[in-house]
């Protein structure tokens, strides 16, 4: 390829210079004017050395749609008392609404769905005697489009919360069409982390059922009613009591008209952190009417089907503004008001996976993994000095070229380094010597059927370039499919593996040949120490 | 100038050792396929990567026997955990299967410990969750990695060689694979996902040593003549790159030997597995991809 060893020279020194600069900042802080002109990124490290959390969310969008379509239902209903359409049965089923109605009234519902409800879709319809029963539905292209918005708004709810919590370097990105992944490195509270992600926060307002509530024993709930768990905590003790607590059902007011959250304290609460919430103009008029036309009763405000407080209603509230109090610590107090701000999340998620790593292991997998690497490096240096005597020099000159190439690359491509990624780079170091002793096991073989050193050189390198070669692309096959299947640390693996693969076929045949080559061009010698 | 040498030029007549091999080789796929059989039906030492799971790992700054960790769990009523130490260390992994059973299961284990070990410095260096579903999908595509990388292995040395050499050469990397598993099952080693990491690792790196001897013989093949006996070329072939063969192995046993004793428990088993599999795989370069493509050749002409 390039014939002048100076050529090669200046290419390998290029490569160098540009590798030793990428490399800097992991052993020094650059300052001032350095920083400016020169790369100032470290070797960006993965949660298993760095510590932190990675979390799988999965969003149970059926329950989702399920909401979704109770609403729907109801609107539906509304809609059709209002419009005076006479209907004598309506269904809800998976993906859609069935109604039942009279053959005269059709006409004026398919106006009324063609108008209000866009999105449902005639899905056929069934005589039955003198009854019709016409199905909406939402079609496939709909529910995927309501899921995927979903997950992107619960993507972007999750991503405040976290900033608003305060994370550095947090990935959240979404992972197939119901999963959330959420890295959160250097986490120092895993556990509130994780009650902040998970929450769904969805807030509503209720009517407590004061009529029934003195007779509930337990046993049916009454027809549009619910019974929901209502939680008291002792500050003192820290000791949660449940009661069930009737409710109607229809909810008067929810989180979505909030403007604001806020962690107080003091004033009627007894010194003890409360919430103290805001709502928009639409929000605060709801709010004013339910105030006005419940005074005596009791509103519980309810978080995720579980009611924090139920005050009775003292006088009509008209400014938009109220008050959750729980018993909170400062800390509770806080992560409430940040999800609150921040918003509900559309759907429910679960976490369906875990890692969490604390920084002590962390720090410890780091020095594991670097003395593994100085000892594994030493000892095949050693080695290989030893077998080859001054051949063997130039091989370990290649291979210390080699980790700093890689390691420039690996900073340079913002690659993530892991423990198995640092496994990779000792890996390569074990395996990088392979193409020496190749070229240098080929040489030996041609000096031995009496070549001159040059030729030896020459032909030992040239045939054993179709092996290393076909050997290095079976390699990066496996790593490739490594890379594609794996996740995390696997993925710090298979990049380690590959890019040193591919350094690797460069200083074992361009490195230490232009040396060789310089060498022989200089000295003319006549026996190789080999 | 003198020159080291780890073994003398060879001349052995390794077509000749093929049976003993075959027997050898027989016993480890056999091996290997029962332990994936009990893989697949979830009876081998599975990480909760696979199974679903909650796994802790602990340390405290005394020692702790694990009798007393066992003592701890029954009285406190907390059951199906397993224990498992870290020798040389003060360090336990305790595991317990499905996470949807118990929910809180996790945050009982670490207050029971916290509670009783208050003064032997307890702490938890890591945790470990994982959902039976996403188990599963692992599982899955665990297999279908392995899969895929098989199939483009066997393309891409069919066009480099011939169909037969891409044949064998999968089948001595299949029969690595199912060694390392072999071993791993009986050893009862865990199985992780870093285990299937090593696994294509291994496959990697003994298909390199395969291609090294395949990539001699094609040369020797257009050189010898052709009325010359096809084990003979293979033979010639193997014992020129034997040195080769035991130098690479050796260095690279050598590198993974340096993790092996220092790159701690997370590193342990993953080292262990690419030992096992770079001796293996340098065994199977020789004695099993080589026979193969003799085989066939001799029954072909």
């Amino acid at each position: 390829m390039f014939k002048s060893i100076k050529l090669r020279f200046i290419l390998v020194l290029i490569f160098l210079i540009v590798s030793v600069i990428f490399c800097i900042p992991n052993v020094i802080e650059l300052k001032g004017k350095w920083k400016e002109y020169l790369p100032s990124d470290k070797i960006h490290l993965g949660l298993d050395l760095k510590g932190g959390m990675h979390l799988l969310l999965e969003m149970d969008t059926s329950k989702m749609m399920d909401n979704i379509l109770e609403r729907r239902f109801n609107h539906v209903k509304d809609a059709m008392i209002k419009e005076g359409i006479r209907f004598l049965d309506i269904i809800k089923k998976d993906n859609g609404i069935s109604i039942v109605i009279k053959q005269e009234q059709k006409d004026k519902l398919y106006n009324l769905i063609g108008k209000d409800f866009v999105d449902f879709k005639a899905g056929g319809q069934k005589a039955e005697g003198e009854n019709l029963i016409i199905d909406f539905i939402l079609s496939e292209k709909d529910i995927a489009h309501i899921k995927e918005n979903a997950l992107n708004q619960a993507l972007e709810t999750i991503r405040n919360r976290i900033d608003q919590f305060g994370v550095t370097e947090p990935v959240i990105v979404k992972q197939g069409d119901k999963q959330i992944l959420v890295q959160l490195p250097g986490i120092k509270d895993p556990q509130r982390a994780l009650e902040l992600i998970g929450r769904t926060a969805q807030l509503e307002f209720k009517l407590v059922d004061e009529e029934n509530m003195g007779r509930y024993t337990g046993g049916p709930t009454p027809e549009g009613d619910e019974v929901l768990p209502l939680k008291t905590k002792n500050r003192e003790t820290g000791i949660v009591t449940t009661v069930p607590i009737l409710l109607k059902k229809q909810t008067l007011l929810t989180g979505d008209f909030l403007t604001d959250a806020k962690v107080k304290i003091g004033g009627e609460f007894n010194n003890e952190p409360y919430v103290a919430i805001e709502f928009n103009s639409e929000g605060a008029r709801i709010f004013d009417k339910i105030t006005a036309e419940n005074i005596g009763k009791r509103i519980a405000i309810i978080l995720d089907n579980t009611v924090y407080s139920a005050p009775v209603v003292k006088e009509r509230i008209s400014g938009g503004k109220a008050s959750i109090t729980g018993g909170f610590t400062m800390d509770e107090a806080k992560d409430l008001a940040i999800v609150l701000r921040a918003g509900a999340l559309p759907a429910p998620v679960k976490v369906v996976q875990n890692i969490t790593i604390g920084p002590t292991l962390g720090q410890d997998s780091i020095r594991k993994g670097i003395s593994a690497a100085v000892l594994g490096g030493v000892i095949v240096i050693v080695f290989m000095i030893f077998y080859y005597r001054f051949s063997g020099v130039i091989a370990v000159a290649a291979l210390i070229l080699n980790i700093i190439y890689l390691l420039g690359a690996f900073t340079a491509l913002k690659a993530t380094m892991t423990l198995p990624g640092i496994a990779g780079i000792i890996l390569t170091i074990g395996m990088g010597v392979d193409s020496n002793v190749l070229i240098f096991e080929r040489i030996r073989e041609e000096l031995r059927i009496g070549k001159t050193v040059r030729a030896a050189i020459d032909s030992g390198y040239e045939k054993a370039w179709v092996t290393i070669f076909d050997s290095h692309i079976t390699t990066l096959i496996t790593t490739f499919i490594l890379f594609i299947f794996g996740t995390g640390s696997i993925k710090g693996f298979a990049v380690t593996l590959s890019i040193g693969i591919i350094i690797n076929l460069f200083t074992s045949v361009f490195g230490s040949k232009a040396m060789f080559d310089w060498l022989i061009a200089k000295y003319k010698p006549r026996s190789l120490s080999i | 100038m003198k020159q080291i040498e780890i073994i003398k030029d060879t001349n052995i007549d390794f077509i000749k050792q093929r049976k003993k091999a075959f027997v050898i080789s027989a016993i480890i796929v056999c091996l290997g396929f029962f332990a994936f059989i009990m893989v697949w039906l979830g009876k081998a030492n599975l990480s909760v990567d696979f199974t679903g799971g909650i796994q802790l790992h602990i340390r405290f700054d005394k020692k702790v026997d694990i009798g007393a960790l066992r003592d701890v769990f029954a009285k406190n009523d907390i059951k199906n955990v397993q224990i498992q130490e870290i020798s040389g260390t003060n360090e336990f992994l305790i595991k317990t299967k499905s996470v949807e059973e118990e929910k809180n299961i996790q945050d009982k284990i670490e207050t029971v410990l916290k509670n009783t070990f208050a003064d032997r410095g307890f702490q938890v260096l890591a945790t470990n969750m994982v959902g039976a579903s996403v188990g599963k999908t692992l599982k899955k595509d665990a297999l279908l990695a392995m899969t895929i990388s098989f199939i483009c292995i066997i393309i891409y040395i069919a066009w480099r060689f011939s169909f037969i050499f891409g044949v064998a050469a999968t089948i001595a990397t299949f029969h690595d694979v199912l060694g390392v598993l072999g071993i791993f099952y009986i050893l009862n080693m865990e199985m992780n996902i870093l285990f299937i990491t090593a696994l294509l690792t291994i496959a990697g790196y003994s298909l390199t040593d395969t291609v090294v001897v395949f990539d001699r013989i094609r040369e020797n093949m257009s050189r010898m003549k052709s009325k010359s006996d096809f084990g003979e070329v293979i033979n010639k072939s193997i014992n020129e790159v034997l040195r080769r063969t035991l130098i690479t192995s050796l260095t690279t046993l050598l590198a993974v030997g340096a993790i092996l004793f220092l790159g701690g428990k997370t590193l342990l088993d993953f080292s262990l597995a690419l030992f096992i599999g770079i001796i293996i795989g340098t065994y199977s370069s020789i004695f099993v991809a080589n026979p193969l493509v003799f085989l066939w050749r001799k029954r072909v002409r």
